[in-house]
Order: C-alpha cells, then sequence, then structure tokens
C-alpha cells in the first residue's frame, strides 16, 4: 500500500526559538525525495518528524496506516551512523530480532542484505570497529533489512570517499526500484541531481518551495531557491 | 551460576536436617574454649547440634525473649532470676562456675597485688587513675564490674578519662586493655585462654564476691511454641549429667582448670 | 610486624593442609556472597538500566535516594534485618534469624543500591548513544533494557564485582543477623572477627589473607572469562 503523509499546522519549538513550521502538506513520497535547504533551515527536525520521534510543539502528523504501523514500515538512518555494540552481523539482525522473525530466516535475510553491502567479510568484525563508508553501508543495510515503505536518510554522505558514496547511491536506487520510497537530506547539489525525483527545499524552518526535481533544477520558483542551487549564502 | 546456586539452596535445605538446639551463650564460655570441647561431646552423646550463638549476658536474654534462641547459658544471677520470674525462661538450672579475676599490667602501678578484697583493689585503681577498661556491653562480666565498683562507693559515671567503657566482648576488651597496658576484670577462662596477653598478668583473685556462676534456662515454650522443648530438655539433662562433670573438670589450659562442675 | 609474619605463615599452612574448618567457611563465604550477588543483580542490573531510560517525575530523587542508600551502614541494614526476621518481628514466623538466608537478605540489601547505582552511571553514557536509533526502531522499554544490559555487559560486570567486594568483606550485618554459629553460620569475616577476640591474630589475620586471596581470585577469575569471550567474539 502506497505510505501517504498530512501534516497539520506542525512547529516545533526549543527555547522558545522556532526551528520548523508552521507546516501544512500532503506527502505522497515517491521515489527519492531530496529535502533541500541551508545549514540550520530545519531539514533533520522535518524528517523527524515524518520519522514521528520528534516531540511537537504544536500541530499533528499522520500517516493513512495507525502510527504503528507506519513506524514498523519505517526505517532512518542518522548523519553520524549509532552502531550498536556488536558484530555486523548481529547489528543487522537485531531490526528482525525485535520484531521476533524466525532464526533461520533472520540468518538468510542477514546474509542477504551483507552481500548486497559488501560487508560479507565482515560480518564477525566489532561494528564499532568498521571504517565510516562501512559503518554507513551498515546502517543503511540494516534500516533496509525489513523491507521498510519508507527510508529516511539524513546526509547519509556527509563525511565519505567519493567510492563510499557512490555505493551508498547504487544502494539506494536499487531500494527504490525494488519500491521502498526514500527521503534524504543532502548538502551535495550534485548528489541531489543524481538522485532526486522530487524536492523540497527548506527555509526557515517552512516548505519555501517543492516540485519534480526535474522542474526544480530547471527553473526554481522562488529567488531564494534559484540563489540557494547557484551557490550563494542564502538566509 | 545457576549450578552454583541450586547447590547453596540445597545447603540450606540440609542444614535443617538434624535436630538442632540454638544456644545462647556468654562470650567467656566461647572464648574460654571450653564449647570447642563441650559441642562435640553433646553431639555424640545425644546427638544433639548446638547451635551457639556468643553473646553478652544482656543481648542472650533479649534473644530468649524475642524467642529467636531455644536456651540460654549466662552468668549474672539477678538478671536471669527476673527473666524467669517474667516468665520468658521456665526454670534456672546451675551448670557450673568459676571466678572473676582482676587483669592488669604485670608492673602493677596501684599495688592491686596486695589487697585484700575485690573492692579495696578497684579502689586503689581508682585512687592512681591508671587506665581501666570495662566492657561496657551489659553483660555477666560488666554488670559484675559494676557491683563491684558499686561497692566501693564510687559512681562509674564519674570516674575520669581512665576509666574506658569499650562495649564489647570479653577478648575485644582484653586486646584494648593489652594495648593500653589498662587494668580490666575478666573471667578465668577467658584470661587463661586469651592468646595475646602481652604485658598483663593476673593481679587479683580469691574474693567470694568474685564468684561467677553459670546457669542454664530454657526459653518458655508457652511463649515461644516454636521451640523444641524435649530436646532443650536433653541438654539440659546432659549438662548436668556426669559426662558434663567429666568435659567440664577434665578442661585444663597449663594445667589449670578453668571451670567446675555444678554449684558449690 | 611479627604478627604479620605469623599470620602470613598461618594462612599458608591453613590453605595448604586444605583445614576443613577453612574449607567449611570459605565455601559459605562463597555460598552466601554469590547468592546475594546473583540476586541482588537480577534486581539492580535492570533496575539502574531503566533508571537511565525512564523519564519520569522522581527520577532525580529516585536516583539521589539510590546513591544516598550506596552509602547505607551495613551494621544498621544488619539491625533492621534482624528485627523484622526476629521471632518477636513481623517476619518472624518464617524462622529465618540466624540462617545464611537471613545474611543473603541483608547483603542484598546492602549490595543492591551499589550495583544499581554503578549500573545507571554506565547505562547512561550508552543510553545517549543508543537513544536515537531505539527510539527509532520503536523498541519497547523491555527492549531497549535487554539491549543496553547485553551491549553493556562489561560495564555490568564491573558493577557485579564491586557488589561482590563489598559482600565477602561485609561483617557488621551479617555477624547481627547470622549470628557467626559455628557449622552454621560462620563465614570468613566472622570467623575473623571471632578470632580476634580470642587473640589470635596469626589465625585471624591468615583467615584474612584467605579472604584477600578469594576476592582477588574471583575477579580475575571473571576478568578472565570476559576477556576470552571477547577475544572470540570480536
Amino acid at each position: 500500500m502506497q505510505m501517504k503523509a498530512n501534516l497539520k499546522d506542525v512547529r516545533v519549538k526549543r527555547r522558545g526559538k522556532t526551528i520548523l513550521g508552521p507546516i501544512t502538506c500532503d506527502l505522497d513520497p515517491a521515489g527519492i525525495t531530496i529535502v533541500l535547504g541551508p545549514n540550520g533551515a530545519g531539514k533533520t527536525t522535518f524528517l523527524k518528524v515524518l520519522h514521528g520521534v520528534e516531540r511537537l510543539s504544536g500541530g499533528d502528523v499522520s500517516w493513512n496506516v495507525s502510527d504503528e504501523q507506519a513506524r514498523r514500515a519505517q526505517a532512518y538512518v542518522f548523519q553520524s551512523p549509532i552502531m550498536l555494540r556488536r558484530t555486523v552481523r548481529q547489528n543487522l539482525a537485531y531490526p528482525l530480532q525485535l520484531i521476533a522473525t524466525p532464526k533461520p530466516q533472520i540468518a538468510t535475510r542477514v546474509a542477504s542484505w551483507a552481500a548486497k553491502t559488501g560487508l560479507t567479510d565482515a560480518l564477525d568484525v566489532s561494528a564499532p570497529r568498521l571504517s565510516g563508508g562501512e559503518k554507513q553501508k551498515l546502517a543503511l543495510g540494516r534500516a533496509l533489512i525489513r523491507d521498510p515503505k519508507v527510508v529516511f536518510l539524513d546526509e547519509p554522505c556527509a563525511n565519505l570517499d567519493g567510492r563510499s558514496t557512490r555505493e551508498i547511491e547504487a544502494l539506494l536506487m536499487k531500494a527504490t526500484a525494488d519500491g521502498t520510497h526514500i527521503i534524504m537530506t543532502t548538502h551535495n547539489l550534485g548528489q541531489a541531481k543524481r538522485l532526486a525525483d522530487n524536492v523540497i527545499f527548506l527555509l526557515d524552518g517552512q516548505i519555501h518551495d517543492r516540485g519534480p526535481a526535474p522542474a526544480f533544477f530547471a527553473k526554481p520558483r522562488s529567488p531564494q531557491a534559484q540563489a540557494f542551487l547557484e551557490g550563494d549564502i542564502v538566509e | 551460576m545457576i549450578r552454583l546456586l541450586f547447590a547453596a539452596l540445597m545447603t540450606l535445605a540440609t542444614t535443617a536436617q538434624a535436630e538442632t538446639v540454638r544456644l545462647a551463650v556468654t562470650t567467656s564460655f566461647q572464648n574460654s574454649g571450653l564449647s570447642d570441647v563441650m559441642l562435640p561431646q553433646i553431639k555424640a552423646d545425644t546427638g544433639l547440634v548446638v547451635e551457639l550463638l556468643v553473646v553478652g549476658t544482656g543481648q542472650a536474654l533479649r534473644l530468649g525473649e524475642a524467642g529467636d534462641v531455644d536456651a540460654i547459658l549466662v552468668h549474672s544471677k539477678a538478671a536471669e532470676e527476673e527473666f524467669v520470674a517474667a516468665g520468658f525462661g521456665t526454670h534456672r538450672r546451675e551448670i557450673m562456675y568459676n571466678d572473676f579475676v582482676v587483669i592488669g599490667p604485670a608492673s602493677d602501678p596501684a599495688d592491686v597485688t596486695n589487697q585484700q578484697t575485690a573492692a579495696a583493689s578497684l579502689k586503689v585503681i581508682a585512687a592512681t587513675q591508671a587506665p581501666f577498661v570495662s566492657r561496657g556491653d551489659n553483660s555477666g562480666t560488666h554488670k559484675k564490674e559494676r557491683a563491684l565498683w558499686q561497692a566501693t562507693g564510687l559512681l562509674t559515671e564519674d570516674l575520669g578519662d581512665w576509666y574506658k567503657e569499650v562495649g564489647a566482648g570479653m577478648g575485644a576488651a582484653l586486646n584494648t586493655a593489652a594495648g593500653l597496658d589498662a587494668y580490666i576484670l575478666s573471667d578465668r577462662a577467658s584470661w587463661l585462654n586469651f592468646g595475646n596477653k602481652r604485658e598483663l598478668a593476673m593481679l587479683f583473685a580469691g574474693d567470694p564476691a568474685l564468684f561467677n556462676q553459670y546457669a542454664f534456662i530454657p526459653v518458655n515454650s508457652a511463649l515461644q511454641p516454636h521451640v523444641n522443648a524435649q530436646a532443650v530438655a536433653t541438654l539440659e539433662n546432659w549438662l548436668v549429667s556426669d559426662a558434663a562433670r567429666a568435659v567440664i573438670a577434665g578442661y585444663t589450659i597449663n594445667g589449670e582448670t578453668l571451670f567446675t562442675f555444678g554449684a558449690p | 610486624m611479627t604478627d604479620i609474619w605469623a599470620g602470613l605463615a598461618s594462612a599458608f599452612w591453613l590453605v595448604v593442609s586444605l583445614d576443613a574448618d577453612l574449607v567449611d567457611i570459605t565455601l559459605r563465604s562463597l555460598q552466601v556472597s554469590l547468592t546475594a550477588l546473583l540476586i541482588a543483580s537480577l534486581i539492580a542490573l535492570p533496575f539502574g538500566t531503566w533508571l537511565a531510560i525512564r523519564r519520569f517525575r522522581f527520577r532525580r530523587a529516585t536516583i539521589a535516594a539510590l546513591n544516598a542508600l550506596m552509602g547505607l551502614p551495613p551494621v544498621v541494614v544488619g539491625l533492621i534485618v534482624y528485627l523484622l526476621l526476629s521471632r518477636s518481628g513481623p517476619f518472624g514466623v518464617l524462622g529465618l534469624l540466624f540462617t545464611p538466608t537471613a545474611m543473603i537478605i541483608a547483603q542484598v540489601i546492602i549490595i543492591t543500591p551499589l550495583i544499581a547505582s554503578i549500573t545507571h552511571q554506565a547505562m547512561r553514557e550508552l543510553w545517549a548513544e543508543y537513544h536515537d536509533l531505539l527510539i527509532s526502531l520503536n523498541t519497547s522499554n523491555w527492549q531497549r533494557i535487554r539491549t543496553l544490559i547485553f551491549d553493556g555487559r562489561r560495564a555490568l560486570l564491573t558493577a557485579s564485582l564491586a557488589g561482590f567486594g563489598r559482600a565477602i568483606g561485609e561483617v557488621g550485618a551479617i555477624m547481627i543477623v547470622g549470628g557467626n554459629i559455628d557449622q552454621a553460620t560462620r563465614v570468613l569475616t566472622t570467623a575473623i572477627a571471632l578470632e580476634t577476640g580470642k587473640g589470635d591474630f596469626a589465625l585471624a589475620l591468615g583467615l584474612g589473607f584467605v579472604l584477600i586471596a578469594l576476592a582477588l581470585l574471583v575477579n580475575f577469575a571473571i576478568h578472565v572469562l570476559s576477556r576470552t569471550e571477547r577475544e572470540g567474539r570480536w
């Protein structure tokens, strides 16, 4: 089933300062949606709000399924990947163990995802000892292993070299082809252009512009988006 | 870990098997070493396992009152009679006796050795203000010591810094006295069996006022239904039997008998 | 100094000759303290972890109380347990006073706050690291506690060892509730107190050295075990 989100007057305030909102919109994720915007625009908060792990100061986010189903059908990859202090194998198995997947099935899926992420040789290595690129791939594999409908990624390639970035992008394209929707933030305009099907442009906590990627990149509707795409500093 | 716990529980379960009597005794009974020879003999003769709780007479009486022991063996006649009169114990049976002695530094600065009575020896200690260690724990020995001070006409509260109440058992108090080169009142048996004498020596003994009678009191099973009155009676019968006489009379340290069977 | 040498010699002979009383007392010490450790750990590890992950109204007060309980004087614990278990007390009918069970109860009360407090401190750090991931994965409280305990097991081992050290070396409380009964409730520490009372310093010190050796041995064994596990896995 298609997952859709409905945001009504969503606001997030911290210490009296508005970080996000008010945002009212319908979200109908398809393919890869890239969230763009300058630092401090509220991109990470936006992802967390959609994922339901951010405390709202007002408004409401609802998916077209129950909260429980929505959470189960989603996964989130953090900017600096969080590694459980266990082996790669145990890290991959963890989300499946939480939902009481039978052991043989866990083993098959772990082997399959280790192969897809290129971590087969590292299965028995302690996850915190992996390199930055390997950690990010493991985090992505761990996010995808439950076959989520929607995956949120927060700057997945922020500190990675070219090769790791390419491998991650390939994994994302593959996941999209398999029917997973991806909503991710990035600083890298090149990456945005390579991957995006849709773009959401955030500025000062508000959705400033949004639309299909080709149109957005060819002809942004607002001067701020135009400036951002040209590499200017936008405030 | 699980197996260890299981083993632990098994041991807990088995300790309750043999018929046991829980007996609160004065520290002197244990510190004298008599219990080490007496208990195995009781086990051999009657099959009873006697579990000793070594405490001061004051606490022993409290344990009997609360019903936490089956019987008590103590040495403070007045307190014992009160205990029986209040109904906590059924009766008082005199088992054995010895005497208290005054211990002090061998140099004897207060000249205790040449006194005629126990009260006089305490008086000279007070006069020279030589350090004196008191049990201070409401035990039988402590009660005896206070009675002796009363006989001198001096109040223990007014005695000054040289009078030190340590609030401890006989052995611990003797250790303190040895460390301070102080005078102390001890029962003869504990003193003879004490291993850390250092400069201390026995300086005064023989005053009838220093007489020390040990008595056995069964806890009233009408008040404390869990008390195994039959086992306690078996123990009492053994304590007044010829077997007990042989053990008590035969227990010597360096050729000296520590206790005398029965009552004079 | 001569006393210390005599103590060492006495400890040596006690161990070499496998003195029956010594073996009995040592096993009882281990039995009481390890059982207490097991029970206390079963309570304190999940509780300390739970405190690290839950935000509730009296959390700060609870943590402050826990830290205060850590300094609980064992003698007072002993006295209270004694009064509760005495035949004239509320649990008198159970007849537990002056049994190893009473000693275990007292030790559990003494070491549970200590283990819980150390656990809480260690788990707070790990929780800060895992927080976002476990929230995102929609884990239940119990799953969070299990994950933190499993991944923080080495810190928890340290917490438990601290508890064991306190339990095996404790004398005030178990003297009161155990009564130091020969063959029934006498353990290493109470035996040391007894021998000191008799003025037999060599034997007391000998037992003391056995106690120290035992504590070191248990610590060492657990560390070796945890290290082999680490090498095998990682």
